[in-house]
């Protein structure tokens, strides 16, 4: 089977679930609209993270950051957001139809934007550091984008602020965001795809393997590093201001930018998959996802230290990750092979 | 131009550089003319590694000029003037390790001219550019092993790797550090025949940094000798060889 025939089987079986999910376990949409959210945070944090080898841990800012932009025009088109912010939800604004759907519409589009923005303006400067230095860089930068925004009355502040609530039946609302979560992680995969097929994908796994090598050969690793940051950025603002409708409810440190736990869990789901493959994301959210919500139910109470435990032995036994395990031992597989072509007799006289 | 003819392509006048209190580079001129095979020796700490990183913009310098076709490019920096056509390869070799050999060679293309992002967007598939670098693997030795994963080729097949990925962005000039070194003495003759041949029929000038006395003095028509920081002499191998200075300089006589 090629890759290719490969790579559309488990896309129908990914859509074919997706599409049945609903149906088949009503109870379960947000649960299942998590988990979207979840592979959509894997697979934009393993553009940089995996494919790049700049591994951040402040990119749950572009998730904040979108969550953000987007209730500010959400609830802008039609109130003054000082006052509704001021007012701690004592103020309910009465959308109507066509007044929320154009204001969810813009602030999907606005939180990509802003945080494409904050990407653009801190990326060459983040991106200058090397190593853990970027690590803690991007850490450090989300507590502080946490902290400013918690400060902020204008957005509300530490109270935060309450999201339009969506105007159709009871069920209707999860379904709409299950939907948009979906085709936003199938976005975002199909895009990191066709990227990572071109040279600009060769181009950053080249940054990942030896920068300085890259730069000696002419590559502009710069432009490269903030190009890959800013489309992670866009998908992940997305996503946040599709989240932020879908919980009702905004602050800055637990919903908008939660360091510690979405945070995190976008890195460690990169990473059991396998990171810098196409699928390892993807995987490695499903299953992060499924366990999260397995010991949330059966081992309450330990359910951290579940966690903890799979990101220790993940980080200290395996390191590759599922598949970058698969893709050590059967190199076959991902196209990895030595083949006795007819200049076998040059390589003899070389050698 | 100089005085046989041919075109002046680097020329270093007066360059030196000091890590705090070590002087690595004293007042330094010499010049690498175009087309040519130029040899640099020296023995170990003797600055050469550090001059060949002023050259291509690794650090500042701290005092005199060198220029690349009669452009100063001594405040340029790496990427900028890999861009002009000018590549180095490394001491200690590097190639992109979890990549196979044709990626490693599709994105070792030139970068000259700038250009937008647009170019970049190409398939890594792009069949001309694959030819080329297939070509290239081959002119190297190492069709067979084209889709290996690069990091497992043994050394001296990186080291091969790495000059044809050199070879790939089709430079003007490609400044090689120790290309034999760590290579088994069979390899090395098939080196020198690909250096050489490189060096006719691609137009690539050489500017290489050798220990290997026997594979400098068959490669280079003109050779320059460093010691402690200083250059020493410089000439054609026979005159290197019977250089009284560099016989002293190898035997640490004073």
């Amino acid at each position: 089977m090629s890759a290719r025939t490969l790579d559309f089987s488990v896309y129908a079986v990914l859509i074919a679930f997706a599409l049945a999910a609903p149906f088949v376990f009503p109870n379960y949409t947000s649960q299942v609209a998590v988990m979207w959210l979840m592979v959509l945070m894997a697979v934009t944090w393993d553009m940089t993270g995996g494919q790049m080898g700049y591994n951040s841990l402040g990119n749950v800012i572009f998730f904040g950051l979108g969550m953000y932009a987007s209730a500010v025009v959400q609830i802008g088109l039609v109130y003054d957001v000082a006052e509704y912010t001021s007012a701690f939800g004592a103020i309910v604004v009465d959308f109507n139809d066509t007044q929320y759907f154009t204001g969810l519409v813009l602030g999907i589009v606005a939180g990509g934007v802003v945080s494409t923005i904050f990407a653009i303006i801190v990326g060459p400067f983040m991106l200058g550091l090397r190593g853990p230095y970027f690590a803690i860089g991007t850490l450090g930068l989300a507590v502080a984008v946490a902290e400013l925004v918690s400060g902020w009355e204008y957005v509300g502040g530490g109270g935060g602020i309450s999201m339009p609530v969506y105007p159709g039946i009871a069920g209707e609302g999860s379904l709409v965001w299950y939907i948009l979560l979906g085709l936003l992680a199938l976005s975002a995969h199909l895009f990191c795809r066709w990227l990572y097929s071109t040279q600009f994908g060769l181009a950053i796994n080249a940054i990942r393997d030896d920068e300085d090598k890259a730069e000696a050969m002419g590559i502009q690793t710069t432009r490269y590093k903030v190009v890959t940051w800013v489309a992670s950025a866009f998908f992940m603002g997305m996503g946040g201001a599709v989240f932020g409708n879908m919980s009702g409810f905004i602050e800055p440190l637990e919903v908008a930018f939660p360091t510690t736990t979405f945070g995190i869990f976008m890195v460690a789901m990169a990473l059991v998959g396998g990171k810098g493959t196409l699928w390892g994301p993807v995987l490695g959210a499903i299953l992060f996802h499924v366990v999260k919500e397995w010991t949330w139910t059966y081992l309450l109470g330990w359910q951290w230290v579940a966690l903890g435990a799979i990101i220790i032995i993940n980080v200290v036994y395996f390191q590759q990750g599922i598949l970058g395990w698969a893709q050590d031992k059967w190199p076959r597989l991902f196209g990895v092979s030595v083949d006795r072509g007819p200049s076998e007799t040059s390589v003899e006289a070389a050698e | 131009m100089s005085a046989n003819g041919t075109k002046i392509q680097i020329e270093l006048k007066g360059v030196s550089k000091a890590y705090g209190g070590v002087i690595a580079n004293k007042d330094i001129s010499l010049q690498v003319p175009e087309g040519k095979i130029t040899g640099l020796i020296g023995p170990n700490g003797s600055g050469k590694t550090t001059l060949f990183n002023s050259i291509v913009g690794y650090h500042p310098i701290d005092e005199g000029s060198i220029a690349f076709e009669g452009r100063e490019i001594s405040t340029l920096r790496v990427p900028e003037i890999a861009r002009l056509g000018m590549l180095r390869t490394f001491q200690q070799t590097r190639i992109y390790k979890k990549m196979n050999c044709v990626e490693n060679m599709v994105i070792s293309i030139s970068h000259r001219g700038g250009g937008g992002l647009a170019g970049v967007f190409k398939s890594a598939k792009d069949a001309a550019t694959v030819e080329r670098a297939e070509h290239l693997l081959e002119f190297v030795g190492l069709y067979s092993k084209r889709k290996l994963i690069s990091g497992e080729l043994s050394f001296g097949q990186q080291k091969l790797l790495e000059f044809a990925m050199a070879l790939m962005n089709q430079p003007k000039v490609l400044l090689l550090d120790e290309p034999t070194a760590g290579i088994n003495p069979t390899l090395i003759n098939g080196l020198i025949d690909r250096l050489k041949r490189a060096n006719e029929e691609f137009g690539v000038t050489l500017f290489v940094i050798e220990h290997n006395m026997r594979v400098i003095m068959n490669l280079a028509e003109k050779i320059s000798c460093l010691a402690h920081g200083e250059l020493l002499a410089t000439g054609t191998p026979e005159d290197i060889q019977n250089d009284r200075r560099v016989i002293d300089a190898y035997l640490g006589a004073h």
